[in-house]
């Protein structure tokens, strides 16, 4: 039997604004618990909802982004449940008239294809508060700093067939969010959250099966790992000739399962209903076209104008473009310099490198796009050698200064004179006869052994490429 | 104590608004000592009328003192010092809102509503926050956790709900004004069996910010008191838009007092056939006509017209305003403010016994029905199916408006009923809204005016307009009160 | 369509109010009663009319993103039936 798994995921995104959805409070993480809820956030007697158009922006952005169509008339509805940390008994959220509609994001997977997943919609909805389980013995807390900070709730269709094309698609959805600047993406802060809806069916089956959801995955890896164990426990129940409930589950990192929800005896009756203390939310095109002129060159595009503009591989085109600031760093260095490939290098290669190290992001880079650029002419000018220049780097990358200070102060220079080089090659050669015959009777890997010691000799100051061919000349004879 | 029961106070105590103003500012007496006689008064009749829940006494004379100070300076604001009191579901800061329920029996608000700023801003003195049906929801003031409001015509009777406690101040001179809210007629019902004006504005005219919610899309604050010139004075100081409510209005507020004189000739009322039928008590009908014969003696023009939904106004309204509660009242829960029972044993426990004691009977019992009214499988035939029967409502009034200028009719079926005669059917008490609740679901202003005694006890003429018409209907009561004189019955107390 | 003590219980439930079974009984009975008055609604035909949510017809005023709010915790926690530690507390929820 050969078992194929439907995936569809819903993403929760915190949207980074600075205020709540419906109310002045702040959002910042991290806060001291309830100072930043008001009382709205508290569903004090008498207060009452105001939209925060930023929140509004943000959704249509991310629409546009997705070529999705953008509800210009949306409502706001009421989904009624209980539990402590959802204040007003209700959550403010959209169900028949969201902002954002069907759309689409396309997904490169390891092998280098790409698929097109749908989205069903996004829409607008409160986030709510924290309860604190471990804290007290007999009590939990609960902190309502969260509650009514706006998410974006991004559907899937059910189109994703596999643990890793659902974290390609999480993967794909986590960098376009950062690069819209809607919201730092942070899974493990919280402002992305992943449940995935994981169901089985026969290979050729044309029904979906009964699926199970998995709730508040926050982590890509957990992800793929939920996902895989799911399957295969629901697909061990039908081969046992068992039926699947649907049912809300959790992942369990520490076990690799997933568990059942204490769930409530009776499903959860939402009984929504549009919400009276808010009017239907009604855009128009100059609006949603105020909204596209924000929005950035998407990475697919970037991608494709650095690989036609810049020259670049569809590798490097692609790594580049993945994150918005390392793509407009690397503009302003390949066109400060003019070399667009040995940019490329560098940002993705030895910036990366001091970066991962240091646990900075491109923002905070402690040498600026404009001396990374410097130092890369000054490999091309010859000035000194690819080599050398990573010990300048490391110099600069320590705040030693600009490339040229680094450069004179230590006197790094390049020995570009051919009178010098061949007159130190005829030195090292002289020294050298045992090699020199080595090389003569056809030994060429000795080559490599002229040209270490040309290079120690010179303190790595002789141009490579001189230092190679005025020695194959002389050893030539 | 001294009384502050001289002849002069006295006679003060019978005065409305208008005329406060204009003794204050002919220093026939101070705020403080006008403040200090309605106190005394209070004191007196409020344990037998039960019109009051929370008296500010010390504030009250604080802010009158105030008052006096800025009157001294030449600095006060037209109607500054003059004492009011707000329903108790407006939340006052520092000062216990209760909503007439145990649920909120030791609720601070620790902010005001936008109607209590303003109420502020222009200087009123607050004497206390009156009783109320639970959380709005009544029409009789029989459901309040503090006990029934009893009507000051008649002890034995209701005083209308659920701004009982206002209508009744009011008519038994505790106060010379009072806020209060209209969700299907609460405003409008205890104004007629009180004998006052009482106005309901158009939705959205008045900030709901700070009032505690009932049903959110029928809400609407208003105001009781003995003139048309006064509920003038009043709405231009609660009037207005605001940014916190989302449901605020902006519409410029005309200035109330600059038309209430003006003629009447020429217009054109409209009476619903729906609202002289069957049901409509014949001494009340009687008197109703005569009050519009009144209008006719100014030139105005009678025609008959239609509301062809108007019997099923009562039952959308049932399932929306409950609807709309079941949600609005989910927050009290026990866990951030308010009522929470004694030693709950879990989260569920600490739920149910919260809100089962925490509200009473009738709270309850519209929770269910809204929480019935949404649950899978009916939304569809009770919410949807209500709010479609509420466009056909709407659509009525709309058509009605083409031909007519205003519309008007008998505020209830009949006058003032007894304590307790209601409680058993729910139903019989929900009728008692019949010429009212439509207003609600158009969103429509509404106002009642006396219009005439039977057997003793008032009755109220109701005045229907257009969207944002306050001026006209508050004109049009005036202009009444000109010529007639219900207005200035009062009961003896 | 007719109303059961199983029903009042479920919807009981649903908006977590605790009902004595005196108090259950006189709900179904006053329920049922409204719910005949309210059933009077499916007489009328409103095939085609677009329900109406507000008396008026007007559409959502958008907020300006800004922080206006400023730390109240100490004042309205003081509201609260039991806090500790800056935070409500509530009987402890198993997951």
């Amino acid at each position: 039997m050969a078992w194929e798994t439907v995936i569809g995921l819903e993403v929760h995104v915190q949207l980074a604004t600075k205020s709540k959805l419906f109310s002045g409070s702040a959002t910042t993480f991290g806060a001291e618990p309830n100072t930043q809820a008001n009382v709205f956030d508290l569903a004090l007697p008498g207060t009452l909802p105001v939209l925060n158009g930023e929140a509004l922006r943000m959704a249509v952005k991310f629409g546009l982004a997705i070529g999705a169509h953008i509800g210009k008339k949306s409502v706001f509805d009421r989904k009624n449940y209980f539990y402590p940390d959802l204040p007003k008994g209700y959550q403010t959220s959209q169900l028949d008239h969201p902002i954002v509609g069907k759309g689409s994001l396309t997904i490169t997977l390891d092998d280098g294809t790409s698929r097109t997943i749908g989205v069903t919609r996004a829409h607008l909805e409160e986030d709510a508060g924290k309860s604190l389980h471990e804290l007290f013995p007999n009590d939990t807390g609960i902190d309502l700093n969260r509650a009514g900070t706006p998410l974006l709730e991004i559907v899937s269709e059910p189109e994703l067939r596999s643990a890793k094309e659902a974290v390609a698609y999480l993967k794909k959805l986590h960098s376009l969010i950062l690069y819209l600047g809607i919201s730092d993406g942070d899974m493990s802060q919280g402002s992305m959250r992943c449940d995935a809806n994981v169901s089985v069916r026969q290979q050729g089956d044309s029904k979906f099966g009964t699926r199970a959801e998995i709730k508040n995955i926050n982590s890509f890896r957990f992800v793929e790992k939920a996902i895989l164990i799911e399957a295969q426990r629901q697909i061990d129940i039908l081969e046992d000739g068992g039926r699947i409930i649907q049912e809300t589950r959790l992942y369990d990192p520490d076990r690799n399962e997933t568990r059942s929800m204490r769930s409530k005896e009776v499903a959860n009756d939402y009984r929504y209903f549009p919400e009276p203390d808010l009017l239907p939310v009604v855009i128009d095109d100059a609006f949603i076209a105020a909204v596209k002129t924000t929005l950035p060159e998407l990475p697919d595009l970037k991608s494709q104008r650095f690989q036609s503009h810049y020259g670049l591989s569809e590798y490097d085109a692609d790594v580049l473009s993945a994150d918005r600031a390392t793509a407009d760093f690397f503009e302003v260095v390949a066109n400060a310099c003019g070399d667009a490939k040995l940019s490329a290098n560098w940002v993705m290669g030895d910036l990366q490198s001091v970066l991962h190290k240091s646990e900075l992001d491109i923002a905070h880079s402690p040498v600026s796009a404009h001396a990374l650029a410097d130092l890369i002419s000054r490999i091309k000018d010859n000035t000194i050698s690819s080599k050398i220049a990573k010990t300048v780097f490391e110099a600069m990358v320590n705040g030693e200064g600009s490339a040229d200070t680094i450069i004179e102060s230590k006197g790094l220079k390049q020995v570009t004179d051919s009178g010098a080089i061949e007159k130190l090659i005829d030195t090292i050669i002289a020294a050298n006869p045992k090699q020199l015959e080595q090389y003569r009777s056809g030994q060429d890997k000795v080559f490599t052994f002229f040209v270490g010691q040309v290079m120690k000799e010179s303190k790595g100051k002789a141009n490579p490429a001189q230092v190679n061919d005025i020695l194959l000349n002389k050893l030539k004879k | 104590m001294t009384s502050e029961m001289t002849p002069k106070m006295n006679d003060a105590l019978k005065q409305g608004v208008a005329e406060l103003a204009r003794s204050l500012a002919r220093k026939d007496f101070t705020s403080v000592e006008l403040t200090r006689a309605y106190l005394e008064r209070i004191d007196q009749h409020n344990p037998q009328l039960n019109a009051y829940v929370t008296v500010t006494g010390e504030q009250a004379l604080v802010q009158a003192q105030a008052a006096d100070q800025a009157r001294a300076a030449g600095t006060a604001a037209p109607y500054a010092g003059i004492p009011f009191a707000h329903k108790d579901i407006f939340c006052t800061s520092g000062v216990r809102t209760a909503c007439g329920s145990r649920m909120l029996d030791n609720f601070i608000a620790p902010y005001d509503a936008t109607v209590v700023e303003k109420m502020r801003q222009a200087g009123m003195v607050m004497l206390g926050k009156t009783n109320m049906d639970e959380f709005a929801m009544g029409s009789s003031n029989e459901t309040s956790w503090y006990g029934p409001v009893k009507n000051p015509w008649n002890h034995t009777l209701v005083p209308g709900g659920s701004s009982g406690g206002s209508a009744a101040a009011v008519a038994a001179h505790l106060c010379p004004a009072a806020t209060a809210t209209d969700t299907g007629g609460s405003i409008r019902q205890p104004a007629s069996f009180c004998g006052l004006t009482g106005i309901k504005p158009t939705y959205g005219r008045i900030s709901r910010w700070g009032m505690i919610a009932f049903a959110s899309s029928l809400d609407q604050a208003g105001v009781l008191t003995r003139s048309a010139e006064d509920a003038a004075i009043l709405m231009q100081m609660m009037s207005g838009f605001d940014p916190k409510d989302s449901t605020s209005v902006d519409v410029p507020v005309p200035d109330y007092l600059a038309t209430l004189d003006q003629p009447l000739k020429g217009l054109r009322i409209g009476l619903p056939k729906q609202h002289f039928a069957v049901g409509l008590n014949p001494e009340v009908e009687k008197q109703i006509r005569a009050a519009l014969s009144e209008f006719e003696k100014q030139g105005a023009v009678l025609k008959e017209i239609s509301l062809d939904n108007s019997h099923l106004s009562v039952s959308a309204y049932y399932v929306l305003a409950p609807a709309e509660a079941s949600a609005n009242l989910s927050r009290y829960d026990g866990v951030r403010f308010g009522y929470r029972c004694d030693k709950p044993v879990d989260l569920e426990d600490m739920y149910k016994r919260t809100r089962g004691e925490g509200f009473g009977d009738e709270v309850k019992r519209r929770i269910m029905i809204g929480t019935y009214a949404l649950s899978a499988g009916y939304y569809d035939a009770y919410y949807i199916k209500a709010q479609k029967v509420r466009r056909l409502i709407k659509d009525d009034f709309d058509r009605a408006f083409r031909e007519v200028d205003v519309i008007m009719g008998p505020t209830s079926p009949h006058t003032a009923f007894p304590l307790g005669s209601k409680t058993k059917d729910p139903v019989t008490m929900y009728l008692e809204d019949i010429y009212t609740i439509a207003v609600n679901l158009a969103g429509l202003p509404g106002l009642s005016v006396p219009a005439g005694l039977v057997n003793g006890l008032p009755i109220g003429l109701q005045i229907v307009g257009r969207d944002f018409s306050e001026a006209q209907l508050l004109n049009l009561a005036h202009r009444f009160q000109q010529a007639t004189d219900w207005h200035t019955h009062t009961p003896g107390v | 369509m007719a109303l059961e003590l199983k029903d009042i219980a479920y919807i009981a439930h649903l908006a977590r109010l605790q009902l004595g079974a005196a108090e259950q009984s006189e709900a179904l009975s006053r329920i049922t009663n409204i719910l005949s008055m309210i059933d009077q609604m499916q007489a009328v035909d409103t095939a085609g009319v677009e329900p109406l949510a507000h008396g008026f017809d007007a559409s959502q005023r958008l907020r300006d993103d800004v922080v206006t709010e400023t730390n109240q915790r100490d004042l309205l926690l003081k509201l609260a039936p039991s806090v500790d530690q800056g935070l409500f507390l509530v009987p402890k929820v198993l997951e």
